[in-house]
């Protein structure tokens, strides 16, 4: 399948402001038109393999991937399926893998890829495939239903400063978008049947709760055991997809690592912790 | 027995369409009121709109600034929404935020601190005093986290990724909700005494807009088609500052904390702008003002190459801009190849928040419905005709949490809900396929693209009557095309079909935006008449009502109640301060 845009239709449904764009350099490019091709892995419910299907896109100043990608729903295949909320990096619903690597479709600029060559859009290949570039992501939601809740100190004062939560902070920038999942070769190749594996995403949340100043419950435990925290081999895949810019191995895993091991061989720290000494 | 059964429909004493801060907080309340309670959400869970609120979250603690106090922070929302808000719901709001800090601190949100061990709190645009508690420029993903996990630790029923077409009533009662799975794409019956919809915004109406895909109005269209009453549904909010560069990222919102944290706007010409139009306030004026201003500045030929304003916080250090900015930081570097520590930025007003909604009770968040309830963006009343950034998310926790308290309590009051009546299903089932049997209909993506770039034309930042004419006229065609937008391919997952469904509820929603604005003719906040450009003393004690009586639209207005005398003083004690 392939089909040509008419030049003016080259932007987006969603973005288009009549009478507003006064750049003439741009105008001009939006008329000359160049295009390029947009390759969609597409597919039904589980089909892994899917069909490379092509579509002629009109290239826009500062096009993302997203552009695209809904410029082709919106003119061609309507019922092409994608997940997106907010077109700004904020919600961690676009995630999907370009020219083979994962990232987050609305953050990845179209300038920055050799046009000569068709672009490739596949689905996550860590998880089943719902339709086209839509998974099942669902099992990442039952693994967070297993992480121990927040539970409030009531021991001392609610009073702390900024430098103690920094770390907290950096964990909570999450945007779940499940890229660091699935690059994990842990869980990449494991097929439908996940391991006793947490992730990454999973170790971040974990040891965002475990670095706050005021949190009464610790999940070194629960991540050495059912989180599946020592089939981590460090490989840091994880850390250079990530779209929000959390160091998920030096900052989570391998403090959460260190933490297990002495939380496990030194017996005292272990009492200390029950009578609610604070963490380290 | 009934046809119902062969649907299985769910049960359970509340359900809560939506699971934004409004949705989560009103589902955690009541289930800790013993109700079981079910969250339906159209997108993935953890993805609703607030995870986009940048800025913070208004509360008086006065934790950085010990002059805040509930009186000044009702005070600042009323004058803000130009008197037309519910008095009762600004006083309760202001009253209660602070102790909804106190219980999301409690469950896990980790707010930026100040230097005496307690929360940092920022100032904002018609706030007196510094009272946004916040987290960088990531407020709402902390809100929404905090919330979800406390949910999901709350043992409530979650159907992600299903979207809700109707409202069943029985008697005139609620007894559930009627939808689909977009997966699946199968139809899907959910049993209910009490239902919340906590659906959100409509800004997708407009083709410029901060708002995400969800914001298509479906919340209020249900509750109409329901019989519930809409309220104040002139008042949209546009953000003075949207990106205007390139032009995929076009209405994405560049946050008011830019010009909190001393981000100055300058016209083509170099000129500090806000000086002319409020002297005082400057960059921090309402966001009606500023939007208007800039509006004016590009209209009348001195706007930056794109067709915009410069904002710039260039003048502030490089390490201060990135950790109170990041994202806005990140969001220039990455889609504009601005980098905001040197350069400008160019902004241009985008359609932000409504206003007007579901017409609540202040108390119950209940409707005129029995048994529907409503909050957060849906509901109307607590902003008035203008909304101060970061008392959305304040009034997310606050009403939510009221909402689901009184569901709670009504639904455990009564009895089971009866089973839906079967004609009522039979037909919520046949809309909701409609458009694959419409074969030679139009792409609905089409029909919503025009419907878009109609409203922003005709009923945007300033408007007159003729506009609203015209744009009443232009609906009219558009509902016609609307209705006959068609779906091919399967039910599995298909955006064609979901933005079938999706632009019905845009058109309805369309017109009553129309016929209110048509209705009051002053200007007053965020509705600005050029026809009539003055404040009406008069005008100020009546609401735009909106219903739905058998098919045909009906917006008169209804008297507000009149200021209580404790009230009226608070309003007109003198201590209000200059922002600090
Ligand atoms: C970019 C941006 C920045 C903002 N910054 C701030 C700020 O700093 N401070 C502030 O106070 N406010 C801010 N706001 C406003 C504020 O974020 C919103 O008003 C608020 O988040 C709305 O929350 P809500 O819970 O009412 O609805 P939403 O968060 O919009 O959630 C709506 C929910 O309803 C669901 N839903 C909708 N329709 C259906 C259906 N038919 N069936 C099932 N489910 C459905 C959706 O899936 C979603 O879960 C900002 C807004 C934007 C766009
Ligand atoms: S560092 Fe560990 S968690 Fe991250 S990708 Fe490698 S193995 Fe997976
Ligand atoms: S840790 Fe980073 S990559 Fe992983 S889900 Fe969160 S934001 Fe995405
Ligand atoms: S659409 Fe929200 S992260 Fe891409």
């Amino acid at each position: 399948m392939s089909t040509q845009a008419a030049p003016e239709d080259a932007t987006s449904a969603t973005t288009r402001y009549e009478g507003s764009v006064r750049d003439e350099a741009l105008r001009a490019q939006a008329r000359t038109g160049r295009t390029f091709t947009l390759r969609i892995n597409r597919g039904e419910h589980g089909d892994s393999a899917g069909r490379w299907e092509s579509y002629d896109v009109e290239l826009a100043a500062g096009m993302v991937v997203l552009d695209a990608v809904l410029f082709v729903q919106a003119k061609h295949a309507p019922d092409l399926a994608v997940r997106w909320n907010c077109k700004a990096a904020k919600c961690g619903s676009c995630a999907a893998e370009v020219n083979g690597r994962p990232r987050l479709l609305c953050k990845t600029r179209l300038e920055d890829f050799n046009l000569a060559e068709p672009v490739l859009v596949q689905p996550m290949q860590t998880f089943v495939r719902i339709k086209d570039l839509v998974t099942d992501v669902s099992w990442n939601y039952r693994v967070n239903e297993k992480i121990i809740p927040f539970r409030a100190r009531t021991d001392r004062p609610w009073k702390f400063y900024q430098r103690d939560v920094e770390k907290a902070q950096e964990m909570r920038q999450c945007i779940e978008c499940f890229l660091c999942q699935d690059v994990c070769h842990v869980l990449r190749y494991s097929g439908e049947e996940k391991p006793a594996f947490f992730g990454p995403r999973f170790f971040v949340r974990a040891a965002g709760l475990d670095f706050h100043p005021m949190d009464a419950e610790d999940r070194v435990g629960q991540l050495r055991g059912e989180g599946g925290i020592g089939l981590c081999n460090i490989t840091k895949c994880c850390t250079e997809v990530c779209p929000a810019n959390i160091h998920i191995t030096d900052d989570a895993i391998i403090p959460e690592k260190e933490r297990a091991v002495d939380a496990f061989d030194d017996p005292f720290r272990g009492i200390f912790r029950r009578n609610g000494a604070p963490k380290p | 027995m009934s046809v119902a059964l062969e649907y299985h429909p769910f049960e359970s004493d509340v359900i809560v369409v939506g699971a934004g801060g409004a949705g989560l907080r009103a589902a955690i309340e009541a289930a800790a009121s013993g109700a079981s309670v079910t969250i339906i959400c159209k997108s993935l869970l953890g993805k609703a709109h607030t995870i986009m609120a940048e800025g913070g979250m208004a509360a008086a603690i006065g934790a950085v600034d010990s002059r805040d106090n509930w009186q000044v922070h009702f005070r600042d929302t009323m004058s803000g929404g130009k008197y037309l808000n519910n008095w009762r719901m600004a006083e309760l709001h202001a009253k209660e935020a602070p102790a909804e800090i106190e219980s999301l601190e409690r469950w896990g949100a980790v707010f930026d601190r100040n230097d005496q061990g307690g929360v940092m709190q920022r100032i904002f645009g018609g706030h007196t005093y510094r009272r946004l508690v916040q987290v960088g420029d990531r407020t709402g993903l902390e809100l929404i986290r905090t919330l979800q996990d406390k949910a999901v630790a709350s043992k409530l029923t979650v159907f992600m990724e299903h979207t809700v077409t109707k409202i069943l009533l029985r008697d005139g009662r609620v007894c559930g909700i009627a939808g689909y799975e977009r997966e699946w794409g199968r139809f899907r019956v959910w049993k209910a005494p009490a239902v919340i919809v906590a659906s959100g915004g409509i800004g997708r109406i407009y083709s410029v807009t901060s708002n995400s895909w969800e914001g298509t109005a479906d919340g209020q269209a249900i509750a109409l088609e329901a019989g519930a009453e809409l309220m104040d549904m002139e008042f949209v909010q546009f953000h003075p500052t949207g990106m205007v560069w390139p032009q995929s990222v076009r209405g994405v919102l560049v946050t008011e904390a830019v010009r909190a944290e001393g981000g100055i706007l300058t016209n083509a010409q170099g000129e500090r702008f806000m000086e002319r139009y409020d002297p005082k306030r400057l960059e921090l004026s309402t966001r009606d003002v500023v939007a208007r201003s800039i509006h004016t500045e590009v209209a009348e030929g001195r706007g930056s190459p794109h067709g915009g304003a410069f904002l710039s916080i260039a003048h502030k250090p490089a390490e201060f801009i990135k950790k109170k900015l990041p994202s806005m930081h990140d969001q220039f570097m990455e889609f504009a190849k601005v980098d905001i520590t040197k350069e400008p930025m160019e902004v241009y007003p985008t359609t932000h928040y409504v206003m007007g909604g579901i017409r609540v009770d202040a108390e119950t968040a209940a409707t005129n419905v029995p048994g529907l309830y409503a909050a957060g963006e849906a509901s109307a009343g607590l902003h008035g005709a203008n909304r101060l950034g970061g008392n959305s998310l304040s009034d997310l926790v606050v009403f939510g949490r009221r909402a689901g308290f009184a569901a709670a309590q009504y639904a455990l009051a009564q009895a089971p809900a009866p089973d839906p009546e079967p004609a009522q299903i039979i037909s919520a089932e046949k809309e909701m396929l409609e458009p694959f049997a419409l074969e030679d209909g139009e792409n609905p993506f089409t029909v919503q693209e025009d419907l878009q770039k109609m409203m922003m034309e005709y009923v945007g930042v300033f408007r007159t009557e003729a506009q609203l004419l015209e744009a009443r006229a232009k609906l009219q065609s558009l509902q016609e095309r609307a209705s006959r937008t068609r779906a091919a391919g399967s039910r599995l997952y298909n955006a064609m079909w979901h933005a079938a469904l999706d632009v019905r509820n845009m058109v309805r929603i369309a017109g009553t935006i129309i016929e209110s604005a048509l209705l009051r003719k002053e200007s007053r906040g965020a509705h600005s008449r050029v026809d009539y450009p003055d404040t009406s003393q008069e005008l100020q004690k009546v609401n735009s009502v909106t219903r739905r009586l058998d098919g045909t639209l009906t917006v008169r207005y209804v008297e507000r109640p009149a200021l209580p005398a404790e009230l009226a003083t608070v309003l007109e004690a003198k201590d209000a301060g200059v922002p600090a």
